[in-house]
C-alpha cells in the first residue's frame, strides 16, 4: 500500500478536523451530557437539579419493566440481524445468477435502502393495520384467526422485526453482491469438476469466502437495530401492545421526552451505550478469529 | 457514514437558512411579535391561524405568530428546551395531562395575574366551571382554556335501523350498549358493537368521574402531590373486566390508543364509538352514513352519576418576557375568550365554548337545535339533561335545570408524570384485553407502577 507523506505538519490535522468536530459535537459531547444527566434528578424545566449519585441506575435495575425492555431489545436485534443478513445473502446469491435483466433486479433490490425507517414503518402500517390494512382484509377471507397485533404482542414484534429488517436489506445486499462477485470463478469451476452441487459449493466455498462481509454486517445490523430502529417502532407500535415492542431506545425516548424524566433517560442511554459497546467488542474479539480474510 | 454526510448537509442548510433570515428586510411597521407554539394539525391548525389573523387585523400594535411544533408532547418538550435557553415563546399550548408539570415548573405566569397586572378585566365567573376548574389552583386560573372537549358516544344510525333499533335513541346504560351491540352484530349491521379512542381517558379516567368514583387519593391530586391511584378498586375492575369479556364476545373491539380506532367507526365496522366531542367536525365531513351522538353510557345503581371530565389543551404564558410584550399576550388571550371568538371557535372546530355567554348565544341562535350532536358534550359537562331536539324547535330554547353537578371525583385530575401514567394504564389495558392478565391483576400492576412514578414526582418536586 502506498503511504502518503504530508509536507506540512498541520495539513493532516486540518484534513481530519471536520470529521473530528462532527464526532465531538454529535457523539462525545451528548454522551458526556447523558453521563452527567444520569447522576441527577432533574425537574422538567431544568430549574432544579439534585445530585442523586447512582439512584437513577439502581431504580432501573430494580424495575422488572426495564429488564423486559432489555430482553425485548435483544430479541428484536437478534431477529432483525438474522432476517436482514440471511435474507440479503439469499437475495444477493440469486442476483448473481446468470439471468436476463440482472441489472434491473439488482437496482430494485437496493431500493429499500433509500427509504427512511419512519416511512418504512408507515408503509407496513398501511399494509398490516388491523382496522385499515390491506393484508388483514384479504386474510379474513382465508382464516378466522385475527392477526390483531394491537392486542397480540408476538405479532406486533414480528411485524416490527420484518419492517426493520426490510429497511436494512438494500444496504446488506450491496455488500453481499460485492462479496459474491469477488469469489473467483476458477475455484467454483474446480469444485464443479470435483462434482460439488450448488448447495455444497455455497456451503463449502461461497459462504466461507464472504464471511468477512457477514461478520461486518452482523455487527452493523446489530448496532443499527439497537440504535436506529426508533423510527419504525414509533410509527408502527409505539412500544405496544403492553410493552411488547418497547426496545431500550424507545423506552428512553418515552421516559425522557414524553415523561420528562431526564435523569432516568440519561441513565438508560448510558446503559444502552455500554451494552452496544460491549456487544461490538465481543463480536470483534471472538467472531473475528473465525472469519477468513483473504 | 451516511448519517455523517446527512448531518453535514443539514448543518449547511441551517447556515444558509440563517443567512437568508438575517438578510431579510425588517417589516416596515414595527408590530411587536407575540409567539404562540401549538400542536394542532390539519383543519384545527388552520383555525388557529385564522384566530391569529382575526386578532392581528383587530388592532395595530401586536402580531400573533402561531407556529406548529409537532405533537403535544413534542411541543411541550420544545418549549421546555427553549425556556432553558431563554428563547421560549410567549405562549405555549400544553395538553391537560401536562398540567401538574406546568403548575410546578416555576416557569409560568398565571393567566389571572397576567390579566390583573395589565388592567384587562375578565369575568372569571362567566366561564364553564368544569373547564376552568381543571386549571385552577388556590382559586387562581393558571392557563387559558383553549381547546377543551369531553368524550361522548357516537352511533351509526343506519346500523341501528338495520338491526331494528330506534335510530333516534342512543343507549343510555352499559346494559343497553351490550344488548344493542349483540343485536347489531347478529343482524349483520356491523362487525362489532363498539370501540373506543384514548382508552385511559375515555374508559378509565372519565368512567370514574362519570360514576362519581375517585381516580386517585387527595381529591384526584388537587389537594397535594403525594397521591396514589385508586383505579384497581371494585368499580375499575368491574368495568375493565367487562370490556375484556366483551372483547371476546365481539361486543367490544379494542382499536388502539389515541384516535387509532377512528377507522373502525368511520368505515362502519363498529356501530358505536366513544371518542372526543372534538371529532364532530371531522365526522360531519368524513362519515358517509347517518350518525348521532349520545351521552356516555352509565352502569346505573348502585353507582351515582356525576359529570364527565375534559381533555384537550390550554394556553400557558411563560415567564421572562418584557412587560411591553406581555400586554400583547394578555390582549390576545382576552380576545380569544370573548363571546364572538368563542362561538366561532366552537362552531368551526367542535371544541367547547368556554364562556356561559357564548353557550347562551349559541342556544338562542338555535345552534344546538340545528346541531344537536354538539349539545351532548355541554349536557355531560354541566349536568344538563340531554336535549329533545323536536320539542325545542319553534319555541325559544329554555335552559333546563341541571340534574347533576361536578363532584370532587369529576372536577378533573391533577397528577405528576401523568403522561407516563396514562401510558402505563393503556399498556395494562392491552395486556388485559389481549388475555395476558386478568382485569384485577392488570389494574393492580398499573396502580403499583403509577404509584412508583407518583412517588418519584413527589420526590423531585418537594417544596
Amino acid at each position: 500500500m502506498k503511504r502518503t507523506v504530508f509536507q506540512s505538519r498541520w495539513l493532516p490535522y486540518v484534513l481530519v478536523a471536520p470529521q473530528l468536530a462532527v464526532t465531538i459535537v454529535f457523539f462525545f459531547w451528548p454522551a458526556l451530557k447523558s453521563l452527567q444527566l444520569s447522576l441527577f434528578r432533574v425537574s422538567p424545566f431544568g430549574d432544579r437539579m439534585t445530585f442523586v449519585g447512582l439512584d437513577n441506575f439502581t431504580h432501573l435495575l430494580q424495575d422488572p419493566d426495564y429488564y423486559r425492555s432489555v430482553l425485548t431489545s435483544f430479541v428484536f436485534a437478534g431477529g432483525v440481524t438474522i432476517l436482514a443478513v440471511g435474507g440479503s445473502l439469499f437475495a444477493a446469491a440469486l442476483a448473481t445468477q446468470k439471468i436476463r435483466g440482472l441489472a434491473a433486479y439488482r437496482t430494485m433490490l437496493l431500493w429499500p435502502y433509500g427509504i427512511a425507517p419512519a416511512v418504512a414503518g408507515i408503509i407496513f402500517l398501511f399494509i398490516f393495520h388491523p382496522a385499515y390494512g390491506v393484508l388483514p382484509y384479504f386474510l379474513s377471507f382465508v382464516t378466522a384467526y385475527e392477526f390483531n397485533w394491537l392486542l397480540r404482542g408476538w405479532i406486533a414484534m414480528l411485524l416490527v422485526i420484518v419492517a426493520t429488517a426490510w429497511t436494512h436489506l438494500g444496504y446488506n445486499i450491496a455488500f453481499y453482491l460485492a462479496g459474491l462477485l469477488a469469489v473467483p470463478e476458477s475455484v467454483m469451476e474446480a469444485a464443479s469438476v470435483d462434482g460439488a452441487g450448488p448447495i455444497r459449493k455455497f456451503v463449502k466455498i461461497t459462504f466461507p469466502l464472504v464471511s468477512p462481509v457477514t461478520f461486518y454486517l452482523v455487527a452493523l445490523n446489530m448496532v443499527f437495530a439497537f440504535f436506529e430502529s426508533f423510527g419504525v417502532i414509533d410509527a408502527v407500535t409505539k412500544g405496544g401492545p403492553g410493552q411488547s415492542t418497547e426496545i431500550m431506545v424507545f423506552k428512553l425516548y418515552k421516559d425522557g421526552f414524553i415523561g420528562l424524566n431526564l435523569g432516568s433517560s440519561g441513565a438508560q442511554s448510558v446503559i444502552l451505550m455500554a451494552v452496544v459497546i460491549t456487544l461490538t467488542m465481543l463480536q470483534f474479539r471472538f467472531a473475528e478469529k473465525k472469519v477468513t480474510y483473504r | 457514514m451516511r448519517r455523517t454526510a446527512r448531518t453535514c448537509t443539514s448543518i449547511l442548510a441551517a447556515l444558509v437558512l440563517t443567512a437568508a433570515v438575517l438578510a431579510a428586510p425588517a417589516p416596515a411597521a414595527a408590530k411587536t411579535e407575540i409567539h404562540l407554539w401549538h400542536a394542532m394539525t390539519g383543519q384545527l391548525s388552520e383555525a388557529v391561524e385564522e384566530l391569529a389573523r382575526q386578532f392581528n387585523a383587530s388592532q395595530g400594535d401586536f402580531e400573533i405568530k402561531p407556529l406548529r411544533k409537532g405533537s403535544y408532547a413534542e411541543t411541550l418538550t420544545a418549549a421546555i428546551g427553549a425556556y432553558r435557553q431563554k428563547v421560549h415563546p410567549h405562549i405555549v399550548q400544553v395538553f391537560e395531562v401536562g398540567t401538574q408539570t406546568m403548575l410546578l415548573s416555576g416557569a409560568v405566569y398565571p393567566v389571572q395575574d397576567l390579566m390583573k397586572e395589565h388592567g384587562i378585566p375578565v369575568d372569571w365567573n362567566g366561564f364553564i366551571a368544569p373547564v376552568v376548574g381543571y386549571y385552577t389552583k388556590d382559586g387562581k386560573l393558571y392557563s387559558m382554556p383553549f381547546n377543551s372537549s369531553t368524550p361522548i358516544l357516537y352511533y351509526n344510525k343506519d346500523a341501528f335501523q338495520k338491526a331494528g333499533l330506534d335510530p333516534s335513541k342512543p343507549p343510555q346504560t352499559w346494559k343497553q350498549v351490550e344488548e344493542y351491540a349483540k343485536k347489531i352484530v347478529a343482524a349483520g349491521a356491523a362487525k362489532c358493537g363498539f370501540s373506543t379512542a384514548w382508552p385511559s381517558w375515555t374508559m378509565v379516567e372519565n368512567m370514574h368521574a362519570w360514576h362519581d368514583q375517585p381516580f386517585a387519593t387527595k381529591r384526584n391530586g388537587f389537594d397535594g402531590i403525594d397521591v396514589e391511584l385508586l383505579i384497581n378498586r371494585e368499580f375499575g375492575v368491574k368495568h375493565v373486566g367487562q370490556l375484556a369479556a366483551w372483547q371476546k364476545e365481539g361486543v367490544y373491539s379494542y382499536g388502539g390508543r389515541a384516535g387509532a380506532a377512528d377507522p373502525k367507526f368511520v368505515n362502519g365496522d363498529c356501530a358505536m364509538y366513544i371518542q372526543s366531542s372534538a371529532l364532530i367536525g371531522g365526522f360531519t365531513r368524513g362519515v358517509k352514513f347517518q350518525w348521532g351522538t349520545g351521552t356516555l353510557p352509565h352502569w346505573g345503581a348502585p353507582y351515582k352519576q356525576a359529570t364527565s371530565i375534559i381533555g384537550g389543551a390550554t394556553l400557558w404564558v411563560l415567564k421572562g418576557k418584557p412587560a411591553a410584550e406581555n400586554v400583547g399576550t394578555a390582549r390576545f388571550l382576552k380576545f380569544i375568550s370573548d363571546t364572538p371568538q368563542q362561538m366561532w371557535w366552537h362552531v368551526n372546530t367542535g371544541y367547547l365554548a368556554i364562556s356561559n355567554a357564548a353557550v347562551k348565544n349559541l342556544e338562542e341562535g338555535y345552534h344546538f337545535v340545528r346541531n344537536p350532536s354538539q349539545y351532548t358534550a355541554f349536557a355531560q359537562l354541566t349536568g344538563l339533561p340531554p336535549m329533545a331536539p323536536k320539542a325545542m324547535q319553534g319555541a325559544k330554547p329554555v335552559r333546563p335545570k341541571a340534574e347533576r353537578v361536578a363532584t370532587p371525583n369529576s372536577q378533573g385530575l391533577r397528577l405528576g408524570n401523568f403522561v407516563q401514567i396514562r401510558d402505563v394504564i393503556e399498556g395494562e389495558m392491552e395486556n388485559i384485553f389481549g388475555g395476558k392478565k386478568s382485569a384485577k391483576q392488570g389494574l393492580d400492576d398499573a396502580v403499583a407502577k403509577s404509584n412508583q412514578m407518583l412517588k418519584e414526582f413527589a420526590a423531585a418536586n418537594k417544596p
